[in-house]
């Protein structure tokens, strides 16, 4: 074992170092593998650095170097004036920036969008950052008390009754078109082969409508006797308090556990009041403003966040229609919101402006910005539905299973166990339904309402600043605003998906 | 001792309950009747109002107006229209010109899109790069904002006829449009199209013999010279003999304006335009999308069985990421055409723009014109949606799930 035969050869001296291998680490490093590590890279990065020449230098050219910056009308932009040859027209921005922001608003009511605008963004910051407490308090400020302050503060007026004299309004308004309907049964039976038929449901159609306004009929006293008092808005807000806070403390479980919904609605109360005197509802409130005057990104905001807010409940009832296994409901479903999905957003718009008014009784007149807010609301409410469904696919079966092995109903499973979820789950979509919502507003300009991109266009026509450059510069400026606007919410709900998918990251 | 095996109870009764109510049983039954009187409530109301409007406001209703002349001018019709023809006419004009700029856009839309997913894949960083922005910026603008921009902005800052841009001197572009040579077809045409049709036709039966032959005898057959004869080949000999299937009658400048040629609406360059490269920016994600999806064990799987490195991608990248990419891909597609009706913002004649535009301000038959137009969008959303749906059940029963 110890004879190994004698090494013929052993290396004297040591092996030449090698050259340090190429760096591909740093700047340089990273300049060599990923952007000249072979003749076609090379080609492709010398075709992008070419096209980033001919696009990037002309758009700073444009916007900053040649841009002319001061000056009263058109002349300042133009070559023979400026001496140069002329980018963008700053000075033509910031003398329609008013119009472009708040439409032809009145001058001296400005203070009311601006009013609107800080406190949009007041109740929205804390509601987006998600370490902040009182989610609840501040989604309900911003999704219930937001919409009617600003739906006051923007178009002014005041009411004349509170919640009994609406009711009963509306219950008036019911029990008329049930009884009318069973009159026009009524008639019709006398010209149609199955008559007897038609007449016996049309009598039981108007007895019921008989009926409804019987039981009404101590609301409607009611109603009438407020109307005549001297403080009809407040003994009506009283009356409303009391009765439905009463209401409230007796479904909340009584003297024993009822006191919680008690204050709460008390409180609610308390605010709303309020607000009321403080805006002087009572007494008529601001002067009013025509939502016609309204424009500019004012509309678009307003589009934009109303659809929102308002497909918000109809996504949900959809949604939770759609996965009903009740036929008729999950039918309508799906039908409506394969509908709504079906056709172009205009198609709606126009169906809105047109059709609307039209199905309406001829005594109402809905105003335009309320039948595009109707389509929109219709429109994105089926998409909204799509995007909830998803998120309540994605709550386990086993949260509703635990629910019910536990004894809840329906709704309280719905609403205590799987919607706090799903929709914890859908908030990068939801997100991403206000981003193409906020890009379609921009279809109201064709309705003849004048958002942003409405109002630009309108302005592009005016004579003072008329130049070969106003086009580019308004594009540019209303381009940068929405793209600040989707881009921002795009950031947004990738932060919070990173944020919710936090515990699947390795 | 046995013991029989308990009947089971009779269910009509249970089967009647879930039929009729769902899950909820009688409640259900209930909910669904308060549903639909609700409904019907809504539905007279809406008749009811509509009839007693339409009749104070003196508006005709029934689609008796189709057969009335419609009395306007439409700048570009694909069939022979003129003001004398009928409202039936203008629906087809614009239905045709709502299908050819979402044809052309897809297409193009397409080639951008794909174009643009390749740069975003690309290991060049500075290439993906500019996919990325051109990605972000497109998609966070609204649609109708770009095509104002391209028809407003550019398509308006370019120069008169007389200093168009031209482009081999056969095409120009001018503010009023892009003029292109204008095919006229030559007697030679009708053989021409017929022998490419059979040639085509053809071509896919030797396909089908090919992928026959391979998957049963293992065979495997080269097609592609067959393929090029037939679908090359035939088309040429025919117009050996026949003679040229078309010629093309280039523009030329004559005076302040173009003689001859063809002139495509700035409308329908700048919808065009804009469409395309608004749905390439989603398309371009949704095809990176899909080939991200394809596990990369794919790939060196493929080469590790002695594939070459495009015969991988043929055959086992490319058909797995199809799966992902197809279905969000028609959807996009409809999603054009649906938004080619924005093509009212710019006054190009399309279906919503000359029939639920002016259409309506002329009859004021809105409820018949609207519904009308929404059926028609509404029809092709439902057809890609069932043929969608036929192929992803085809594509999992292939998978066996």
């Amino acid at each position: 074992m110890t004879d190994l035969a004698a090494p013929t050869f052993v290396r004297q001296d040591l092996v030449p170092e090698r050259p340090t291998p190429v760096r591909t680490t740093g700047f340089l490093g990273f300049v060599r593998t990923r952007l000249l590590n072979s003749p076609g890279n090379i080609l492709l990065t010398i075709l992008a650095l070419l096209l980033l020449w001919y696009v990037v230098v002309p758009a700073i050219r444009f916007t900053l170097v040649d841009a002319v910056w001061t000056g009263k009308d058109r002349t300042a932009c133009l070559a023979e004036k400026a001496g140069h040859e002329v980018g963008a027209c700053w000075p033509y921005i910031q003398a329609k920036l008013s119009q472009l922001m708040y439409g032809f608003y009145p001058e001296a009511q400005r203070w009311r969008v601006n009013l609107t605008f800080l406190l949009g963004a007041v109740l929205l910051v804390p509601l987006l950052v998600p370490r902040l407490p009182a989610k609840g308090l501040n989604s309900g400020l911003f999704f219930f008390a937001f919409p009617v302050v600003a739906f006051f503060l923007l178009r002014g007026g005041g009411f004349a009754g509170f919640g009994v004299s609406w009711a009963a309004g509306l219950l008036q308004l019911f029990e008329q078109s049930i009884s009318g309907a069973g009159q026009a049964l009524v008639n019709v039976s006398q010209t149609s082969a199955i008559g007897p038929l038609l007449w016996l449901l049309g009598k039981l159609i108007v007895l019921i409508g008989l009926m409804i306004q019987w039981l009404i009929f101590p609301l409607t006293w009611l109603r009438d006797q407020l109307q005549a008092s001297s403080q009809p808005v407040w003994i009506d807000f009283l009356l409303t308090a009391v009765i439905v806070s009463a209401v409230l403390f007796v479904l909340g479980g009584g003297v024993r556990t009822g006191r919680r919904a008690l204050v709460g609605s008390l409180v609610t109360f308390a605010g709303i009041a309020a607000i009321i005197r403080l805006m002087g509802l009572d007494r008529g409130g601001f002067a009013l403003v025509d939502t016609r005057l309204w424009g500019g990104l004012l509309v678009t905001l307003v589009i934009a966040i109303t659809g929102i807010v308002a497909s918000m409940p109809i996504g949900i009832a959809l949604a939770l229609g759609r996965r009903s296994t009740i036929p008729l409901i999950r039918i309508f479903s799906i039908t409506f919101i394969e509908f709504w999905r079906g056709v172009p957003l205009i198609t709606v718009l126009f169906f809105a402006t047109y059709m609307l008014p039209l199905f309406v009784p001829s005594n109402f007149t809905v105003d335009g910005l309320l039948r595009a807010l109707i389509g929109v609301a219709l429109f994105t409410g089926a998409y909204m539905a799509e995007v909830i469904r998803g998120g309540l696919a994605a709550v386990p079966r086993g949260q509703a299973e635990a629910a019910s092995a536990l004894g809840l109903s329906w709704w309280k499973t719905t609403s205590l166990i799987v919607l706090p979820q799903a929709l914890r789950f859908v908030i990068p979509g939801i997100v991403g339904s206000f981003i193409s919502l906020f890009k379609d507003t921009s279809l109201v300009s064709i309705v003849a309402l004048f958002d942003l991109l409405g109002s630009l266009r309108a302005s592009f026509s005016d004579p003072n600043w008329t130049t070969p450059t106003t086009a580019f510069t308004g594009f540019a400026f209303a381009g940068i605003l929405y793209f600040a606007f989707c881009f921002g919410m795009s950031r947004y709900s990738l932060f919070v998906e990173r944020r919710l998918n936090a515990h699947r990251r390795n | 001792m046995t013991i029989a095996p308990r009947k089971p109870p009779a269910q009509f009764a249970l089967r009647l309950k879930r039929a009729l109510g769902g899950k909820a049983g009688w409640n259900g039954l209930a909910a669904q009747l308060a549903f639909a009187a609700v409904l019907a409530w809504i539905a007279y109301e809406i008749v009811a109002n509509a009839r007693a409007n339409l009749e104070t406001q003196h508006i005709a209703s029934g689609f008796g107006f189709l057969k009335y002349n419609a009395g306007f001018d439409v700048s570009q019709s694909l069939i022979s229209y003129t003001n004398s023809d009928t409202y039936w006419r203008v629906f087809f004009v614009g239905l045709l010109n709502t299908l050819v700029v979402s044809v052309i856009g897809i297409f193009f839309a397409t080639i951008i899109g794909f174009v643009v997913a390749l740069c975003r894949l690309s290991p060049n960083w500075l290439l993906s790069r500019i996919g990325g922005i051109y990605v972000e910026a497109i998609r966070n603008l609204p649609l109708l904002f770009q095509i104002l921009f391209w028809y407003l902005a550019v398509l308006a800052a370019l120069p008169a006829p007389r200093q168009s841009i031209s482009i081999f001197s056969t095409f120009f572009l001018n503010n009023r449009g892009l003029i292109v040579p204008r095919p006229i077809s030559e007697p030679g045409l009708d053989p021409f199209l017929a022998m490419l049709a059979i040639g085509i036709l053809a071509a896919l039966g030797v396909r089908r013999y090919a992928r026959q032959a391979l998957f049963q005898r293992g065979q495997l057959i080269r097609i592609w010279p067959y393929v090029l004869g037939l679908v090359v080949g035939l088309p040429l000999i025919a117009m050996l003999i026949f003679g040229r299937p078309m010629t093309f009658e280039v523009p030329q400048l004559k005076g302040f304006n173009f003689a001859g040629g063809a002139r495509i609406i700035p409308e329908f360059v700048a919808l065009t335009v804009a469409l395309s490269t608004y749905t390439a920016a989603f398309i371009a994600e949704i095809v990176r999308a899909g080939i991200l999806s394809v596990h990369k064990g794919q790939m060196e799987a493929g080469s590790s069985l002695g594939l070459s490195r495009g015969t991988t991608l043929r055959l086992i990248v490319v058909p797995q990421a199809m799966r992902v990419i197809v279905p969000p891909l028609t959807n996009q597609y409809l999603n054009l055409t649906k938004n080619s009706s924005l093509a009212v913002g710019i006054g190009y004649p399309d279906l919503v723009s000359v029939f639920a535009g002016t259409a309506v301000s002329q009859t004021g038959q809105a409820i018949e014109i609207i519904a009308m137009t929404m059926g028609v969008y509404l029809l092709l959303s439902l057809t890609t949606s069932a043929i969608m749906s036929i192929y992803g059940w085809r594509i999992n029963r292939s998978l066996g799930t």
